[in-house]
């Protein structure tokens, strides 16, 4: 089955002033059709100027990329036509309104509303009652859907997508990937961008970047599996005396606060025992400690380092 | 003792309510989360906290002084950070903590010394010299809260300070909020991560204005009957009708 | 007290450290000190007259040496009234002076002779200055001569302005006027347009489309042109009908001619737009690298005749300045294309060398 993406040793520097900035490092991966795929990294970690090299907008030092099947600098102009693509801040004509929106960007692929409504319905349908309201007057979550469906209005065979629910609310990312998950349905690969880690998990497959080199790619039960220390989530009345007191204790590898728990990597799971007891010398009350699983931010924090 | 005060606050623009009558108090040291979706409010009720902007009615005060007439002292007394606004690009780090040193009112000899110390625990000791801009978007962070915490300030107001950095450099960020609030400082972050709402003493979450949820995680998850902070969140905005209209 | 003195610390290092601001902050004032003090001057000097004499006495040999020797005048003598027709129609010369038959003579047994000074006054300001300068000598001449006749005489001095008899300021300053909307709109507005589209980020998008991206200029070039068309009739209607300053010349021609400056100017703002990363920057270099030039250079305020020939040969290079010359030689000398065909021509190629170099130099990706 031919990739819909294949990128190859992609490397990009950019040269700001004096100095020189690399920005993706030895870059390698497929995605397969029909897939889900994310890029999962935070800022700076090189996913917009991967896409940009994706989309043709930008030209690598080293390395190729093929997007169905096509070289992205020998065949941008075909590539050009056939992918969908929608830009960081997602892009918008503020003054125009919806309608407008999507009819000029529909002219601009050569087609029309009308002619793939049905692809866009189900995104379009949240919009649609503000469609004679400007695009600026729009909140944040309805931008993003319009953007979508302008980015789909040609039917493309490979959607990028870039931090599309950066400074989103957390209800319109939720719906956003909702959205996503039905798409993939009708056979467009999605190539996905986000510096938040919780929605690996909504991927098939994940790419983790940092600072502009791969950690690992794999679909994000694999890259949790691969997390061979125990992990354990602890808890207790004073959380942070807590994280202060774990990290002195030497047979604690990492301990960083997850929210309720603290995620604390012990040296050998036997020695979790001679924990606790510590623990509960110095004091600490309401204390909980359970064995957990990885997820996929704890395996990036493990990468990273 | 509560540092920051709030009964009835209000900004309309118009007919616009932007903030509806929010009350709340928050104490010395606490770490106070203050939550919201997009166009809920929370930036302009934060604006008019720091002494930004004018209430159009509704009674503040915070760190002891009033919100009317004295919102010169409160901007002496607090500290500022956010995700936007913070250290110059074009200076250097050194550059940096003396003009805000000034600003603030420092003497030599303490820009001097918190130069120093500053620049130790951040261990940016021999980066002393480099531009802001060349420093990577962690370490960015990391500085402009040390920077807002110069002049040993009763209360520091973080907007979104831990959007798009990394998973380490967050938690690492929130240590020092951790540490700050220790000391007694009190902290009024908002933030997206939910997660990072349930560091947090005290959370209020702000929709179409108003204030529809108050008190520590453990409150709010089991008012709510969720297990994460995220769930109550969601549980909450969904119920707005801002934003969407 | 201190907090101030810091932040006026900090502005100094912002300052500093931006060279592009520094160099218009500091480089331009001198920059244009130099020129205003020394090569822009409203003072004219050297320019080329004609003598037309059909006296050829003693009195008429006087005058004319006398021009000579002024700085102001370099003489070019002509023979007949066609040749001097034709020089002010080529814009050759700016003023003759004609002296009549038997001057000497007239003076002698009649006391008084008229010497006719005909200027060129599509210039106003320089026909006037001119007159003045050949009046002075000639009564200068004479006082001289006075000492030696025995009866006063005068010579009287008719003075004619050629193209512009009510020495109308607005004959000199529509066209520049026009030049100036033009590159205004055309230039400016367009490059502008242009990289706001880039800094919306919706450039992008457009980019990664099967749209040709040079399609995507001339749709910001096209609203552009037809304002400046707009600009260009209403400017024309008001100078024809408020401010009676005539069309003497070809409409036609004259339409043609400003459609052609429109498009090199429209050129210039595609080729700012490619090199600007923001809207400041376009603007600043439309402002300091169009605007400017044009004010200096077109001669619609300074005469460029008068300038150090280093920087009339820059002139050259401005497009307002061949605009301006024939807008004046259409419009209010009312001449035809054989008096402009050069100058024409000149634009011509400037336009495509302009568009050809913005179009090679647009580019297909973001880099």
């Amino acid at each position: 089955m031919m990739a819909a993406v294949k990128v190859d040793r992609v490397k990009k520097t950019f040269n700001p002033g004096k100095s020189i900035v690399t920005a993706l490092e030895n870059i390698s991966f497929e995605v397969l059709r029909g897939e889900l795929f994310g890029v999962i990294g935070p800022d700076g970690a090189g996913k917009t100027t991967l896409f940009r090299i994706l989309t043709t907008l930008l030209l690598a030092n080293q390395g190729e990329a093929q997007v169905d099947g096509l070289d992205v600098v020998k065949d941008f102009k075909i590539i050009r036509k056939q992918v969908g693509y929608m830009p960081g801040r997602f892009s918008l004509y503020q003054d125009l309104t919806v309608e407008e929106n999507l009819s000029f960007f529909a002219t601009l692929f050569n087609t029309s509303i009308s002619a793939n409504y049905d692809l866009i319905k189900d995104i379009y349908s949240h919009i649609e009652p503000f469609k004679h309201r400007k695009a600026g007057a729009l909140s944040g979550g309805m931008k993003q859907k319009l953007a979508l469906s302008c980015a789909l209005i040609h039917r493309p065979s490979v959607l990028f997508l870039d931090e599309p629910t950066t400074g989103v609310d957390a209800v319109s990312r939720q719906e956003f990937w909702e959205l996503l998950k039905n798409l993939q349905k009708q056979n467009i690969t999605i190539v996905v961008s986000t510096p938040y880690m919780d929605e690996a998990s909504l991927c098939n497959r994940v790419a983790l970047l940092q600072e502009g080199r791969i950690l690992d790619i794999d679909s994000p039960q694999g890259i949790t599996k691969k997390f061979k220390k125990p992990l354990w989530a602890i808890r207790s009345k004073e959380m942070f005396r807590l994280m202060q007191d774990l990290n002195k204790m030497t047979e604690v590898e990492s301990c960083y606060p997850f929210g309720q728990d603290h995620h604390v990597v012990i040296r050998n799971a036997s020695l979790i025992n001679l924990l606790e007891n510590e623990l509960v010398t110095l004091g600490h009350i309401d204390l909980k400690i359970k064995a957990i699983d990885a997820t996929i931010e704890d395996s990036f924090m493990a990468l990273m380092k | 003792m509560n540092v920051i005060e709030v009964n009835k606050l209000s900004k309309h623009f118009g007919k616009f309510k932007a903030v509806d009558e929010i009350s709340f108090a928050v104490s010395r040291g606490e770490i106070f989360g203050f939550l919201g979706a997009n166009g809920a409010g929370k930036t302009t009720a934060m604006r008019m906290l720091c002494g930004l902007s004018l209430p159009t009615f509704g009674q503040a005060q915070v760190a002891g002084f009033d919100l009317y007439k004295n919102a010169e002292e409160i901007k002496r007394n607090i500290g500022y950070m956010s995700q936007k606004f913070s250290l110059y690009d074009d200076l250097n780090i050194r550059e940096n903590i003396r003009f805000y040193g000034g600003i603030y009112g420092l003497t030599d000899s303490e820009i001097k010394a918190k130069t120093g110390t500053m620049l130790k625990n951040l261990k940016l000791e021999k980066e002393g010299n480099k531009l802001v801009k060349s420093l990577p978007l962690g370490w960015k962070q990391k500085l402009s809260f040390s920077v807002a915490m110069l002049h040993d300030p009763q209360i520091v107001f973080l907007d979104e300070p831990t959007g798009g950095v990394d998973p380490i450099t967050r938690r690492e960020f929130w240590t020092m909020i951790y540490e700050a609030s220790d000391k007694g400082t009190t902290v009024f972050v908002t933030t997206h991560y939910m997660d990072e709402a349930e560091y947090c003493h005290r959370v209020s979450i702000m929709v179409d204005g108003k204030i529809d949820a108050l008190g520590t995680p453990l409150e709010l998850k089991n008012k709510f009957s969720s297990s994460t902070m995220g769930d109550v969140f969601i549980k909450l905005a969904r119920k707005a009708k801002r934003g969407d209209d | 007290m201190k907090q101030f003195l810091f932040f006026v610390r900090k502005e100094f290092l912002h300052l500093w450290r931006d060279k592009r601001t520094l160099f218009i902050l500091f480089g331009m004032p001198i920059i244009q000190i130099f020129i205003f003090g020394f090569a822009l001057t409203n003072e004219v000097k050297d320019s080329r007259i004609a003598i037309l004499d059909e006296a050829k006495d003693e009195a008429s040999e006087a005058i004319i040496h006398q021009l000579a020797a002024s700085q102001y005048f370099d003489i070019e003598k002509t023979i007949s009234e066609q040749q001097l027709v034709r020089a002010f129609r080529e814009g050759k010369i700016k003023l003759a002076v004609v002296f009549p038959q038997k001057l000497k003579e007239q003076l002698q047994h009649t006391n008084a002779a008229s010497v006719q000074l005909i200027a060129d006054a599509t210039d106003p300001n320089v026909a006037n200055t001119l007159v003045n300068y050949a009046s002075a000598i000639i009564l200068d001449y004479q006082k001289q001569s006075k000492g030696f006749e025995p009866i006063p005489y005068t010579i009287k001095t008719e003075m004619r302005m050629l193209y512009n008899p009510q020495m109308k300021g607005s004959y000199n300053f529509v066209p520049g006027v026009m030049a100036m909307v033009l590159m205004l709109v055309c230039a400016m507005m367009t490059s502008i347009s242009i990289v706001r589209e880039k800094e919306m980020g919706t450039m992008e998008i457009i980019l990664v489309s099967p749209m040709v991206p040079l399609l995507v200029m001339v749709a910001k070039m096209v609203p552009y042109f037809i304002l400046s068309s707009v600009n260009i009739a209403s400017i024309l209607l008001l100078s024809v009908f408020v401010l009676d300053v005539p069309i003497n010349g070809s409409l036609t021609l004259l339409v043609a001619e400003c459609l052609l400056f429109t498009l090199t100017v429209l050129a210039l703002g595609l080729l700012i737009s490619s090199v600007s990363g923001s809207q400041q920057v376009a603007m600043l270099i439309s402002l300091m690298g169009l605007f400017l030039p044009t004010v200096m250079f077109s001669g619609f305020m300074f005469p460029v005749e008068n300038m150090p020939t280093a920087l009339q040969v820059i002139s050259n290079i401005v497009p307002a300045k061949w605009f301006y010359y024939i807008v004046k030689n259409v419009m209010i000398k009312g001449l035809g294309f054989q008096s402009i065909w050069k100058e024409t021509l000149i634009l011509v190629s400037m336009m495509i060398f302009l568009m050809a170099v913005s179009i090679k130099n647009f580019k297909t990706r973001l880099e």
